[in-house]
């Protein structure tokens, strides 16, 4: 298969195993050109991108840009928080006024779970989730999985232990869909207030004590304590997270066997990782942004092949 | 399916040997000469030339794999989209002779998307193309090879079909057809 069986990117549970894999496959080859002394390809020169962020974000809006512009695209930049949205503008008014600068690409990050589908079924561009909501985080599930193969040589087989605040994750609910269509075995370990009820009906093994999970584990990814998305206290106080779920040096000593430390950033250190161990030889954070890229600059290439 | 063949097994040999020589007198000790196999087949020629000219001339000359899939003119025109292939380049060109290493010359289209991707590993001094079969009168390009094993003359609709005995083939040999074969 050469061409993904989808015109969008809205979340991993649309994609198949063999997407996923032509995936890396094109994503290490744009690796390859992102380390090379000339870092552009032409591939994308007549293709417009909007990158439409209604929500806060760096190193994803950074990634994507930077994908985008390896790849020549023409890039244009919206984010809400200096717009017209302000001014009670809808999702598809807004979108679609965007398009009609011709522009053939939408990334688009929203507060709202399913705000990328509705915008497929109602505007006629190419749509690239950059995260919905408590909903999907696909690139980042892609590259999380991509940085697992590199390190470890494959994903299948392998376990994975995605530990922190799974509740308000996008992340997390990506990565258990990628992990699982690539054949590894996914554990979701958190207080159990930060775990949904029905988690286990995803087919994940539960756990509540960290140091079993890091025990059970080849990988684990470090979740972020999303205090932005937590209405509620779900916990007494961050002191007393980071003394039951942070993952320190000490901890991982304590282990008969060496994993790897994966975090989709940004990392609140001292929290649920310690500098001690996101700084180790045992974590991959930076070869994750980095491939990061490589994966995004596939997936816009991929997208882009599709009629 | 009406099959002619071009080149046999003992032909290609004979041409490799050529190349060889004609590299041999061009490029006098390869100081500053760099050989690229433009993938996916031209790869196979290059390292056929890289062992046989290290057995002429004693020397290993660089070489590298370039893929030129990301460059190419006809990305989104294409029903079937073409797969991306590695690049495995180690050195730089900069000031470099470069030689590129195909089968087929066809449209030079192939070529032409190959100097652009080539250009992201430094400023070539010089570049020289090289393939076993060159297909005359079916040029998009004002594209022409320094070196070349057997000009033939084709319809566009004919197909160039390479087999390679390392590729599961019965023996090396080079076939015009009617129609593409799927095995090449």
């Amino acid at each position: 298969m050469q061409q993904l069986s989808t015109k969008h990117l809205l979340g991993i549970k649309g994609l198949t195993e063999q997407d996923i894999q032509l995936i890396f496959e094109t994503a290490d080859n744009f690796k390859e050109v992102i380390n090379r002394p000339i870092k552009k390809v032409p591939s994308l020169r007549d293709i417009t991108i909007a990158n439409i962020f209604f929500e806060n974000s760096t190193r994803t809006r950074l990634s994507f840009e930077l994908a985008e512009k390896r790849l020549s695209a023409d890039v244009i930049n919206f984010s809400s928080s200096n717009s017209s949205v302000k001014k009670g503008e809808t999702l598809v008014d807004t979108v679609n006024n965007i398009l009609s600068m011709k522009v053939d690409m939408v990334v688009m990050r929203h507060s709202s779970p399913g705000a990328p589908n509705f915008l497929a079924k109602n505007i006629n561009a190419n749509i690239v989730n950059a995260g919905d909501g408590t909903h999907e985080h696909p690139t980042q599930a892609l590259l999380d999985a991509f940085s697992i193969r590199e390190k470890l040589g494959d994903v299948a087989g392998k376990k994975v232990a995605i530990i922190g605040d799974i509740l308000h994750s996008r992340v997390a609910l990506s990565n258990i869909f990628c992990l699982q269509k690539l054949g590894a075995e996914v554990m979701v370990c958190g207080p159990a207030t930060l775990l949904p009820k029905y988690i286990s009906s995803l087919g994940v093994k539960v756990e509540y004590d960290v140091k079993k999970a890091l025990q059970w584990c080849d990988v684990a990814n470090v979740l972020r304590i999303q205090l932005e998305r937590q209405q509620i206290k779900y916990f007494p106080s961050l002191r007393e997270y980071s003394l039951y779920y942070g993952v320190d040096k000490k901890l991982l000593d304590q282990l008969d066997k060496e994993i790897v430390i994966m975090h989709p950033g940004p990392i609140n250190r001292g929290v649920e990782l310690n500098s001690d161990v996101a700084d180790s030889e045992h974590s991959i954070i930076l070869n994750q942004v980095e491939n990061g890229v490589a994966v995004r600059m596939a997936v816009l290439y991929l997208l882009a092949a599709v009629k | 399916m009406q099959k002619r063949l071009v080149l046999d097994k003992k032909q290609i040999s004979i041409i490799l040997d050529r190349f060889c020589y004609q590299l041999i007198e061009n490029h006098d000790n390869f100081e500053n000469t760099v050989l690229l196999g433009l993938q996916p087949r031209g790869i196979m020629v290059l390292d056929m030339l890289v062992e046989r000219l290290e057995q002429i001339s004693g020397v290993k000359v660089p070489s590298g794999y370039l893929d030129a899939t990301f460059h190419r003119d006809d990305f989104r025109r294409r029903n079937n989209p073409l797969k991306a292939n590695e690049t495995k380049i180690n050195f730089l060109i900069e000031n470099q002779k470069v030689v590129l290493v195909d089968d087929v010359l066809f449209k030079g289209r192939s070529v032409r998307a190959a100097m652009d991707a080539m250009i992201a590993f430094g400023r070539p001094k010089k570049v020289e193309l090289m393939v076993l079969i060159d297909r005359k009168y079916t040029r998009d390009y004002p594209i022409k090879p320094d070196y070349f094993g057997r000009q033939v003359n084709t319809l566009e609709s004919q197909y160039v079909s390479v087999e390679w005995a390392a590729k599961g083939f019965d023996e090396n040999a080079i076939w015009i057809t009617e129609e593409k074969e799927v095995k090449s």
